[in-house]
């Protein structure tokens, strides 16, 4: 029987401990698909943070570093200069990339850093147990806004790829979702345009995913796919931010 | 040549392949020697970062790649790099980082001081880790303290810290380069640079597994223990009939020592002792020193900061006494002169 459907080679073979529903597993993934498809596997470099995804490095079957909190676009920094073959991306989610992160995320793109930034935006601090993210939407109740985000006292979710598609070293900004099959797609182009940026030497690229978190937003994994849809997606629209590369999907 | 671009010229000359700065009075100097001079090097880079901390962050992702990476600061900005140097402790990474420290503590002012030796040599950061600390005192001292930096950090995998602080990086005084610089930046063998032919690797510090963390700080210390045996050095300056023995290190050993030479022109027994690893501390050579007098004079420039080695190495029994300038204010020789004098004659070593 022809095979038309296996683990992509990048991806260990080994079993997610993701909560049923999360988004990581589906991102990982099309991260390893991507990185077989471009044939890179031999040269990439990821930077997983602290928080759920802190073991990427026992799914991805590339060469990894761990970051600390918050500082992967400045560990991602240190290793492309030092090593400009690699193709080096940071893994980060939303407290990570768009709180205790934003100076380096917003820096490291301001310089135009030949990298590739995957942004998970589920507008919790999941790891630590729901706490209020940057992201978190109004009204949300999180465990540190249990009367629901109050933006007299909170803010507002900040929209992060709005604010590095303002900076002119990012070459690429797109936000995409995981939670359907069609959006999927759309994402894994997102994904794969913003690594052939990088092998291209075009400059910084930033792909912002809208990812489920059934277990912090206490829903189930359906009805959490269909709160990225209608509420989520709201806030944080769907598309092209910015594109200097000249190019469409790399496919 | 200033202490700064004497130190930046030995790191270049040294294999330092990466340079990741941030502005800070009074290192300036450095940073501005690597943006000229690195920069310009084929294979090699400079980047102004955002912050300290992002400084650091790209020095571990370079050192990662096996690449010989620095970063230099002054104390407020040492503070910020806590963080980094903690990851690059846990992770074993080789690195290399100035402080030329000033006075504190907070903003502090920019005058030299010697306030940061608890923060050196104690880790910094969080965890049970330890830095290799090299203490200089001269602009010669600093160019080969580099040399020594990039050594010892590759040598053990653990991150070297020069200590200098203000005056020394100011300073300019005549500096002899020993080494040339090699054409291409060295790589170590065990670098991250992509699973080609081999299985992917990763680094990190997380772990989920007490035990494992508990191994983590066995091998570390196992290495702090031979580092203590094998790589500790210091100074003795006319101690072999020192009656009182001054201890004092970096630039504050250098004004410690005119204040000797001057005492022992007038006749009285005064001897030095500088650890130039302020850890590991030179602590056996320290207590031999106790077989031939009992009285000690710790100098420092802040209040009180290496006494506790001091006293730890002598185990009780030296008779200690403290003298010291905190904040930036810089003794001169004729300062400590009177205050040994004082010492000599109150301990009745004249008779």
């Amino acid at each position: 029987m022809e095979k038309i459907f296996t683990r992509p080679k990048s991806l260990k073979n080994a079993v997610f401990h993701y909560c049923p529903g999360c988004g990581h597993s589906v991102i990982h993934r099309l991260i390893c698909e991507v990185i077989d498809e471009l044939n890179i596997q031999d040269k990439t470099i990821g930077v997983p943070p602290p928080g759920c995804s802190v073991f990427a490095y026992y799914y991805f079957d590339v060469d990894m570093i761990e970051s600390a909190h918050g500082r992967g676009a400045a560990v991602a920094t240190g290793i492309k200069r030092a090593n400009p073959e690699a193709i080096v991306f940071s893994y980060q989610g939303d407290g990570d990339l768009a709180a205790i992160g934003a100076g380096e995320t917003l820096h490291a793109a301001n310089r135009g850093e030949n990298i590739t930034a995957i942004f998970i935006n589920n507008a919790v601090y999941g790891m630590t147990g729901g706490q209020m993210a940057p992201t978190t939407m109004v009204g949300m109740k999180t465990t540190t806004s249990p009367y629901g985000r109050d933006p007299q006292f909170d803010g507002h979710p900040i929209k992060m790829s709005e604010i590095i598609g303002q900076v002119e070293g990012a070459c690429y900004v797109e936000r995409v979702a995981v939670n359907s099959p069609a959006n999927i797609r759309k994402a894994k182009k997102a994904i794969k345009k913003a690594f052939q940026n990088q092998i291209d030497g075009k400059g910084y690229s930033l792909v912002e995913i809208l990812s489920p978190c059934p277990t912090n937003w206490k829903m189930g994994s359906i009805e959490s796919w269909k709160w990225v849809e209608d509420v989520m997606s709201k806030k944080f629209p769907l598309g092209l931010i910015k594109d200097t590369t000249g190019k469409t999907h790399a496919d | 040549m200033t202490g700064n671009a004497a130190i930046a010229e030995a790191a270049i000359r040294a294999g330092c392949q990466c340079y990741f700065g941030y502005p800070i009075t009074p290192q300036n100097e450095l940073t501005e020697y690597m943006a000229a001079n690195l920069s310009r090097r084929p294979g090699c880079t400079f980047v102004q970062a955002e912050s300290e901390i992002a400084a650091i962050n790209m020095v571990y992702g370079a050192s990662v790649t096996g690449a010989r990476a620095m970063t230099s600061s002054s104390s407020p900005g040492i503070s910020l790099k806590q963080e980094g140097i903690s990851y690059l402790a846990a992770c074993q990474l080789p690195a290399v980082i100035v402080n030329m420290s000033r006075g504190g503590p907070g903003l502090g002012s920019i005058a030299a001081a010697q306030s940061d030796y608890f923060q050196s040599t104690r880790g910094g950061g969080h965890g049970d880790y330890r830095t290799i600390v090299l203490a200089p005192s001269s602009v010669q001292e600093l160019a080969d303290a580099t040399h020594r930096a990039f050594e010892l950090t590759d040598k053990y995998s653990i991150p070297v810290i020069i200590l200098g602080d203000g005056m020394l990086g100011q300073m300019m005084e005549p500096v002899e380069f020993k080494h040339e610089a090699p054409a291409v930046p060295p790589v170590r063998a065990n670098g991250l640079r992509g699973a080609k032919g081999r299985p992917s690797r990763f680094i990190r510090s997380f772990t989920s597994n007490p035990a494992e963390l508990e191994e983590l700080n066995w091998n570390l210390y196992r290495r702090y223990q031979q580092l203590q045996e094998e790589e500790t050095t210091c100074e003795c300056f006319m101690t072999e009939d020192a009656g009182l023995i001054v201890t004092a290190f970096g630039v504050g050993a250098r004004i410690a020592k005119g204040a000797i030479t001057n005492a022992r022109a007038q006749g009285m027994k005064v001897g030095m002792f500088r650890p130039t690893t302020l850890w590991p501390f030179p602590k056996e050579q320290l207590k031999a020193l106790s077989q031939n007098t009992q009285y000690f004079l710790d100098f420092e420039m802040n209040m009180g900061q290496m006494i506790d080695d001091v006293n730890l190495s002598l185990e009780g029994k030296g008779d200690v006494t403290f003298y010291g300038r905190p904040g930036g204010v810089i003794p001169t020789s004729s300062e400590v002169l009177r205050v040994i004098t004082r010492l000599y004659y109150q301990k009745g070593l004249n008779s």
